[in-house]
């Protein structure tokens, strides 16, 4: 007769099949519940936890929602000015080529104030990682209107919504990357699903390992939540996500090995 | 006949109620408890523990890290 | 073996870098400083020493770079003219707010705005107070010669790591474009050690490091500010630099530094064979600014006359240091113009002498 097993035998150690990464320190995360930020740091952290790489690698941080990630992070970080990581991420790498040097930054940062930096770090095909969080609103500042904010879409800056007549049209930065023949790999994901974070973890693999390969910028696009920001629950939010920002930003790779994907 | 059988254990103090987890579990074992954590939050936790297999998807969209997950092969005639 | 050789101003910073074991340049081109680029780039550097030169797309991203690669304690350098310096203050602050060295060359134009190309001194406010946001000081360097543009870099470098904090050579269009003989000094190593707070990747069982200007805890914030002012008051006690030309005897004095310096050589020269005992005091380090030497000076002449291409703005510190003691005015010329000698002896006369 088999004994009825209690969960209190399961848990443990030799059972043991998902626990938090050691390359994420023990800070509790400043992120709003339910914020994409949270899951796609501990991605990142993962990777570098899986590919052993954490004494090898250097990250930048920007100005945003997660200007902080260097607390969260167990791995040597540079704080950038708003918009300028990929030129701190330059040097970076230039001067220490061996090592895994990834830039994380928000729509504000990355698609407007840091437009230039972005275009030409790519352009120039350095060879450094770009994780790029698209919640199509600035987060950190109170949920401003970004370059990637829908049309349409309310924030506190364009509070009947975004009309693109007056205020522009959203910015597809990941676009206009992976046309740019310095980019060696370009992606667009999301963290919302069990299954979107398991594609998401090995795009931000395969990023990683493109740097040992000398080919060029990958870019890993994460289309991402802002709950509070959109006033929204967490699970509202993510539902919204899926309804209105992947008709416009659609998930999937644009750039795969130097390619453009069909 | 192996069945898996899987258990979580949440961080409580360090969740933040978000709600993610319990849609993305797909047999519906979690749940928000009534009661809060010291910072006010609704946690987490094994509304329905037994039918719980250990699959990780909670743990996967969980953006504070804070669940552990543990499976085993559970023989049973 | 020290080498001799013919070079201009901008040149010679090219050149002194290499071999002061720089690790990079990063830069963007503008009149009348793009020689320190292409120099460096003809150069072939990374051949030499490996050291990385990259033409940015900005200055911005250019002073951005030199973040990036100081904060990895390597010795970083750029350069730019006065309009690039101004769009580089954003990333000068936060360096100075992260305690990273580095050395920027500004070989000043005119302005303000897009201003001239032409030689100009009407950025020493902007060097020597600061010049982006927040409460930081820049080492600012003047020279005035070529072999002082080759000896400054050395000279920046070291101070820029000892207090961990950016160094400026300030010059001008003048002494950047003039070609001097200049003495080398021969190749250093680049370095193969570097300092424990630099990103090189987190050793194992050791604390990551983490290069911030950001602490949003005020209590600490200003604890990190008096620790950085407490930084400049140690520069102010040990690193003024100064000339002194005929200062014994001298009953008026001229105060001026880099291009200016030059002319006023020859004016005090002017001066004495018509009988009026000028000497001439200039300042090498304009931050930490020789005030004590001033005052001391205040103390045995009858007048101070400021001499600078700009519209005065070495006076301010040159009155603060005489704290009235003594007559004070101010000489320049703008817009490109640099001033002859005998005008400097005319304006002694009128301003100080018979004012």
């Amino acid at each position: 007769m088999a004994e009825q097993i209690t969960n209190k035998d399961i848990a443990r150690e030799e059972n043991l099949v998902f626990k938090r990464t050691g390359v994420l320190t023990d800070k509790v995360m400043h992120y709003c519940p339910g914020c994409g930020h949270g899951t796609v740091h501990r991605l990142i952290a993962e990777v570098i936890e899986e590919m052993n790489i954490q004494s090898d690698c250097i990250g930048v941080t920007p100005v945003g929602c997660s200007v902080l990630m260097y607390n969260y992070l167990d791995v040597d970080m540079q704080e950038a000015a708003h918009g300028r990581a990929p030129a701190l991420a330059t040097a970076i790498k230039r001067l220490q080529p061996d090592k895994f040097v990834f830039t994380y930054q928000g729509d504000g940062d990355l698609a407007a104030i840091g437009t230039a930096e972005t275009i030409h770090a790519a352009n120039r095909g350095e060879n450094f990682t770009i994780f790029f969080i698209n919640n199509g609103i600035y987060g950190m500042t109170g949920g401003q209107m970004a370059p990637t904010t829908l049309p349409e879409m309310k924030s506190s800056t364009s509070p009947y919504g975004r009309d693109v007549k007056m205020m522009g049209n959203p910015l597809k930065m990941t676009e206009l990357v992976a046309q740019l023949p310095g980019t060696y790999y370009v992606t667009r994901q999301a963290v919302h699903t069990p299954r979107d974070v398991r594609k998401a973890k090995k795009a931000i693999r395969k990023a990683f390992e493109n740097q040992k390969l000398e080919k060029g910028l990958s870019l890993v696009e994460i289309v991402s939540n802002c709950n509070s920001g959109w006033k929204m629950t967490p699970v509202q939010a993510n539902e919204w996500m899926v309804e209105n920002m992947f008709p416009f930003y659609p998930l999937g790779d644009l750039k795969v090995d130097g390619e453009m994907a069909k | 006949m192996a069945k898996v059988k899987g258990t979580i254990v949440v961080d409580i103090e360090r969740c933040k109620g978000c709600g993610l987890c319990p849609p993305a579990c797909p047999s519906d074992v979690l749940s928000l408890a009534r009661e809060v954590n010291a910072k006010g939050y609704h946690y987490a936790y094994m509304a329905n523990p037994d039918a719980c297999t250990g699959c990780i998807n909670c743990a996967l969209v969980c953006p504070d890290a804070v669940i552990t997950v543990y499976r085993v092969k559970n023989k049973v005639n | 073996m020290k080498e001799l050789k013919l070079l201009k101003g901008n040149e010679a910073i090219s050149e002194a870098a290499i071999r002061a074991g720089a690790d990079a340049y990063f830069g963007y081109p503008i009149t009348p400083q793009s020689e320190i680029l292409e120099y460096l780039m003809a150069e072939k550097p990374h051949e030499r020493t490996g050291m990385v030169v990259l033409q940015a797309e900005s200055e911005v991203a250019a002073i951005n770079m030199v973040y990036g690669g100081a904060a990895c304690g390597r010795k970083i350098l750029t350069s730019s003219s006065s309009p690039g310096i101004s769009l580089k203050q954003e990333g000068l602050s936060y360096i100075a707010g992260s305690e990273l060295p580095c050395l920027v060359v500004n070989v000043v134009r005119g302005g303000p705005g897009l201003g001239t190309i032409q030689p100009s001194q009407s950025d020493y406010f902007q060097a020597t107070k600061g010049g982006g946001h927040g409460d930081y000081r820049l080492i600012v360097l003047a020279p005035s010669s070529v072999q002082e543009m080759a000896d400054f870099v050395k000279l920046g470098f070291d101070l820029a790591f000892k207090y961990r904090n950016p160094a400026m050579i300030l010059t001008d269009g003048a002494i950047g474009q003039m070609m001097e003989k200049v003495w080398l000094e021969e190749q250093q190593p680049r370095m193969t050690e570097f300092p424990e707070w630099a990103t090189t990747g987190k050793k194992p069982g050791k604390e990551r490091r983490i290069v911030t200007s950001l602490d949003l805890d005020s209590a600490m914030q200003e604890k990190f500010n008096r620790k950085l002012q407490e930084k400049y008051r140690k520069m102010e006690e040990n690193e003024v630099r100064f000339e002194e030309i005929d200062c014994e005897d001298a009953e008026y004095l001229l105060v001026a530094y880099g291009t200016s310096a030059r002319i006023c050589q020859k004016s005090v020269k002017i001066a004495r064979e018509k009988g009026i005992k000028v000497g001439l005091l200039r300042p090498i380090t304009l931050f930490p600014f020789p005030k004590n030497k001033i005052k001391e000076m205040a103390g045995k002449v009858k007048g101070i006359l400021s001499v600078e291409m700009s519209a005065g703005q070495m006076v301010e510190d040159i009155r603060i240091s005489v704290e009235g003691k003594v007559k004070v005015d101010h000489f320049g010329r703008m817009g490109g113009i640099i001033h002859s000698s005998e005008e400097i002896v005319t304006a002694l006369e009128q301003k100080i002498i018979g004012g």
